[in-house]
């Protein structure tokens, strides 16, 4: 029997999938979710074989709710309308299914992922959490997990992130979160007004900058405003001057 | 009148004349024919510059005309007057003398049109350009103007169409219903002119329609209320105006937060103006960083500005949980 879990905000989107299902008696619904919460509680929970997502929820989006998640399930997206997240889609997600879609694309969409479920879908949802096109609510916040509760962290509360393997630590006042992501990926996908990358290890608030100290010869650290010193590579030097405009 | 200022010169000239000792008959002739010439000459020129206009970088060809035309009429004056008077010795030694004064008269004269005809050329050709100008900034706005009104969130039409399928299997009844709901409100969003107000209460009907179908997409989780007085129905706005201001709110509403919502819409005039509120909650914690106007408003904004030409008919604010939009739309006596 393979487990499923339907995400989405709308109850006759998920009633659809519900109906679709049913012609398949070799799937069991474990559970129908409202949003990324009660998506990432269910899936911890139950350790479904798939899950259908939708993308546009509340509070957190789809992205965002698998971002969460520490062992990915295969994912089918259904989405109504995106153009910019389909490309990503193709590469990476084992179907998506445009709204409305049809029975027999529905039944395509199973016998796709009936095919693929043996090879490992973990490295291809990872990069397609890469590759999507942000949707515009990502470059404001940050949203972390600690233990079982779920944050939702305002960019501008992020003072500075540094790698940590092969995640990254994102400092706020009062602590740090830890995220499996690259720094590469937060230097494209952070406003570059408000983010800069001062080495390869470390990405800053310039909100949060205070001061630029030489250290020794040619090198520099930046000084935040909580005292924090970090490490200013020689090409983030120049580039930080051109930022700044002196 | 033409005729009567040139009477008058002719008169004045031949008056000059006698004075300088000319008899009464030279001066005359001499008068009318001269002034004939460059009436006739005037003329010329004037139905030439209507046919044909040197443009700016042939200037000097205006200069060359004004120059040839002198030369013809000096001669032609000169064969015609020595053809009338020629026996008269007095006059032909006048003649003589006064030939150069003459051709620069003359001269001045066609100068002068041509200079005047250029002048008046170039303003009502800047006119034009002016006109075609403001035809073309019309064009644009009105063209943007449909653009904006038409903006349709394609998530809501996909969605509300997977609502319908939805519906379909289990309750074909519903399914119908809203097929028709969503027809109407498209219909709505066709037919309308943009140069044309609408009254409040039909533009309340066509917002009804669309929160029918929103709540239908949302369930329970979605509540309206709307709180507007009477005599306010009878109001004019442009039309299509409050349904990106209502779906903005749906949207900031539904997707900050994962509880049931209520929008509420109200409104009362006050001092010519039809003011119109629509609130929605959201959540502080999380959208602080979001800076508040998606398209949705900002399409308003600027459809504000391009049919009043001003900025501050809509303002949005941020109170207890509370995102508020306000409009303010002058009510024009019909």
């Amino acid at each position: 029997m393979n487990k499923v879990v339907i995400i989405d905000d709308e109850p006759l989107a998920r009633s659809l999938v519900v109906e679709y299902i049913q012609q398949h008696p070799s799937i069991e619904i474990v559970a129908e979710c409202n949003d990324g919460f009660q998506g990432v509680k269910a899936i911890m929970q139950h350790k479904p074989d798939l899950i259908f997502l939708d993308i546009q929820m509340p509070k957190i989006n789809g992205f965002e709710m698998l971002e969460l998640l520490d062992s990915t399930p295969s994912v089918i997206f259904t989405t109504a309308f995106d153009e910019y997240a389909i490309k990503a889609f193709e590469a990476n997600a084992i179907d998506y299914l445009l709204k409305p879609f049809s029975k027999e694309r529905f039944d395509l969409a199973i016998q796709k992922w009936n095919e693929k479920k043996s090879t490992s879908s973990e490295k291809n949802i990872q990069s397609l959490l890469e590759n999507t096109t942000k949707q515009p609510d990502e470059k404001n916040r940050i949203v972390v997990k600690n233990g079982s509760d779920i944050r939702i962290v305002p960019m501008a509360d992020v003072m500075y992130i540094e790698a940590y393997d092969d995640y990254v630590k994102i400092f706020t006042k009062d602590t740090y979160y830890l995220k499996k992501k690259t720094m590469n990926y937060y230097e494209q996908v952070l406003d570059s007004s408000q983010f800069f990358r001062t080495h390869r290890s470390f990405i800053i608030n310039l909100q949060e900058l205070t001061k630029i100290e030489p250290l020794e010869k040619n090198t520099y650290v930046v000084l935040l405003k909580n005292g924090k010193k970090i490490p200013l590579s020689r090409t983030g030097y120049s580039k930080l001057k051109e930022t700044l405009g002196v | 009148m033409y005729v009567g200022w040139w009477m008058v010169w002719a008169c004045i000239q031949t008056w000059v004349l006698h004075h300088l000792e000319l008899n009464w008959h030279a001066a005359i002739i001499d008068s009318l024919v001269s002034n004939g010439l460059l009436a006739l000459a005037c003329i010329a020129a004037i139905i030439l510059y209507r046919y044909y206009q040197p443009g700016r970088s042939n200037r000097i060809y205006r200069l060359i005309f004004a120059l040839s035309i002198t030369i013809l009429y000096s001669i032609t004056f000169k064969w015609i007057i020595t053809y009338l008077l020629g026996a008269d010795e007095y006059y032909t030694d006048f003649l003589e003398k006064s030939m150069p004064i003459r051709s620069i008269i003359s001269l001045l004269v066609l100068t002068f049109l041509t200079i005047t005809n250029w002048l008046l050329y170039n303003i009502e050709e800047q006119k034009e350009k002016e006109q075609r100008r403001n035809d073309a900034e019309q064009l644009v706005k009105e063209a943007e103007l449909a653009r904006l009104r038409q903006q349709l969130q394609p998530h809501f039409l996909f969605n509300s169409l997977n609502s319908i399928s939805a519906l379909a299997g289990t309750k074909p009844n519903e399914a119908r219903k809203m097929i028709q709901q969503l027809s109407d409100f498209l219909r709505g969003t066709l037919k309308k002119d943009e140069q044309q107000t609408v009254p409040l209460n039909e533009e309340l009907e066509h917002l009804k329609l669309y929160l029918e179908i929103e709540k239908v997409r949302f369930g329970h989780r979605l509540q309206v209320e709307i709180n507007i007085d009477k005599e306010n129905l009878e109001a004019y706005l442009p039309p299509l105006l409050l349904q990106p201001i209502v779906e903005n709110a749906i949207k900031f509403g539904l997707y900050d937060t994962v509880e049931d919502i209520t929008i509420s819409i109200s409104s009362h005039l006050e001092n010519g103006y039809l003011n119109i509120q629509i609130k929605n909650p959201f959540d502080s914690d999380t959208q602080q960083a979001n800076e508040g106007t998606g398209f949705g408003l900002s399409s308003v904004q600027r459809r504000l500005f391009l049919l009043y030409a001003r900025n501050d008919l809509m303002t949005t604010e941020k109170k207890n949980g509370q995102f508020i939009t306000s409009l303010k739309i002058p009510q024009i006596k019909k």
